[in-house]
């Protein structure tokens, strides 16, 4: 067995293995070919014309290929993949909290969007409260 | 291996690494992920305000420039090498982390450096690539005048494309000294002096509208989380190069050759990976979608 150099506290060792560096180099390969694909989709955005449907599915296709590059940068780069498992888990499942974090705030930003664009943040003036003045309106920006 | 664990070494106080790892490096880990949310929190609150907007700069048009090219229009070309720049810092970091399995010590350097270097060429982009956007000159209609405005976190003049006789109007109350610099744009044979001698219908009518792009005043939000993500993540690359520095000189001191092992610089390189990673959502969201 080739002979290992860490801490003392590691107890059994996972790597290096023998392939790191033909691991290395395909993970950067695939980095390089996802980024220009973006690259390539973020242009074609610019240059064709398209309706908000498909422009919407493009959008999409380039978040999934960032995540996709994301999960190769941690997993492979970091070694994330190569750790013990319930280490894994401390990181990946505090993670899962963005599943709300981004649902609830675009959601929100989206409502912000429809209330000023409508009167629908508005009461009618007949509800407004008399008696205070400089009472600002619901929904009202400043 | 097995009898590396010895029973009066209480590591943690609970006498063996429960996850197998050194106390320092799972701990950079939580760091990161602290960090995750933090940026996450940044990132998600730019897409709050941006899916609040009716209109939103189109990327493609902010991001054009590349140094060196004049006006020439090329979008997201000076992004894309900033990209494969820390991509490829990112890769000699995972090789100076290798060699440091393998107690290779010329390797280490050689490769912390070529990180540092990345490292610095990407703070280089970004100080060109801000001041650029800092100092730029846009036609921008506002308040029934053509103002030159740059990009800041005050102003922002992306918003949509003005055309036909709403510009004429402007033109007649736009200040002479923009209208000249709007003329000079386009004819480079006549000096600023011999310009502004001349009246001003006649400078309004040498202008080529067609070359000419007006727009509207964009959403300020734009500049204040453009100027905000990019710098909090180029504060990180600073501290990266920092502690890769710092790094490089323990490895040329024999530092870590001493200790037996390289394991400081597994940590400094996650926290470099880490700085990728992040560039790869500030580059989704501000540069992509």
């Amino acid at each position: 067995m080739e002979q290992q150099h860490t801490a003392s506290e590691i107890t059994f060792h996972h790597e290096p293995r023998p392939d790191n560096v033909k691991r290395i180099i395909r993970t950067t390969i695939i980095l390089s070919v996802i980024t220009i694909i973006e690259l390539g989709l973020g242009l074609l955005m610019y240059a064709v014309d398209m309706s908000g449907g498909l422009r919407l599915l493009v959008k999409g296709v380039i978040v999934i290929l960032s995540l996709a590059k994301a999960a190769y940068i941690v997993s492979i780069f970091m070694h994330l993949g190569d750790e013990i498992r319930n280490m894994i888990m401390t990181i990946v499942v505090p993670l899962l909290l963005f599943i709300w974090f981004i649902i609830a705030f675009l959601w929100d930003g989206g409502s912000w969007k429809t209330l000023k664009n409508t009167d629908a943040g508005h009461r009618p003036e007949t509800e407004q409260p008399a008696a205070v003045p400089d009472a600002k309106k619901p929904g009202s920006k400043e | 291996m097995a009898n590396a664990v010895q029973a009066e070494q209480k590591w943690w106080s609970g006498g063996k690494s429960p996850f197998n790892l050194e106390y320092g490096k799972l701990m950079m880990w939580y760091f990161l992920m602290s960090d995750t949310f933090t940026f996450g929190a940044f990132l998600i609150s730019y897409g709050t305000i941006r899916f609040s907007q009716n209109f939103w700069p189109d990327p493609n048009v902010v991001f054009n420039a590349f140094p060196g090219a004049g006006h020439a229009n090329l979008p997201l070309a000076f992004v894309s090498l900033m990209t494969f720049i820390l991509i490829i810092s990112s890769v000699t970091m995972v090789l100076a982390v290798h060699h440091g399995h393998h107690m290779n010590r010329k390797g280490v350097i050689k490769y912390m450096w070529l990180t540092i270097l990345g490292g610095l060429a990407f703070l280089l982009c970004q100080a060109w690539e801000w001041t650029h956007l800092l100092t730029g000159e846009h036609a921008t209609l506002v308040n029934g005048k053509i103002e030159l405005w740059p990009q800041t976190v005050t102003k922002n003049p992306w918003g949509a494309l003005v055309e036909g006789p709403a510009i004429a109007d402007a033109l007649k109350n736009t200040s002479h000294d923009t209208l000249v610099k709007l003329v000079h744009e386009q004819q480079h044979a006549m000096t600023h002096e011999q310009l502004h001698a001349m009246s001003h219908e006649k400078l309004a009518g040498m202008l080529d509208m067609g070359k000419v792009h007006v727009r509207t005043a964009g959403p300020i939000a734009f500049g204040g989380y453009f100027f905000g993500i990019t710098g909090f993540h180029g504060f990180h690359v600073f501290s990266g190069v920092v502690i890769n520095v710092v790094m490089l000189i323990m490895a040329y001191r024999g530092a870590f050759d001493q200790r037996g092992h390289y394991m400081m610089i597994e940590k400094a390189g996650l926290y470099w990976h880490f700085v990728d990673l992040v560039w790869v959502f500030v580059f989704l969201c501000f540069y992509l979608i």
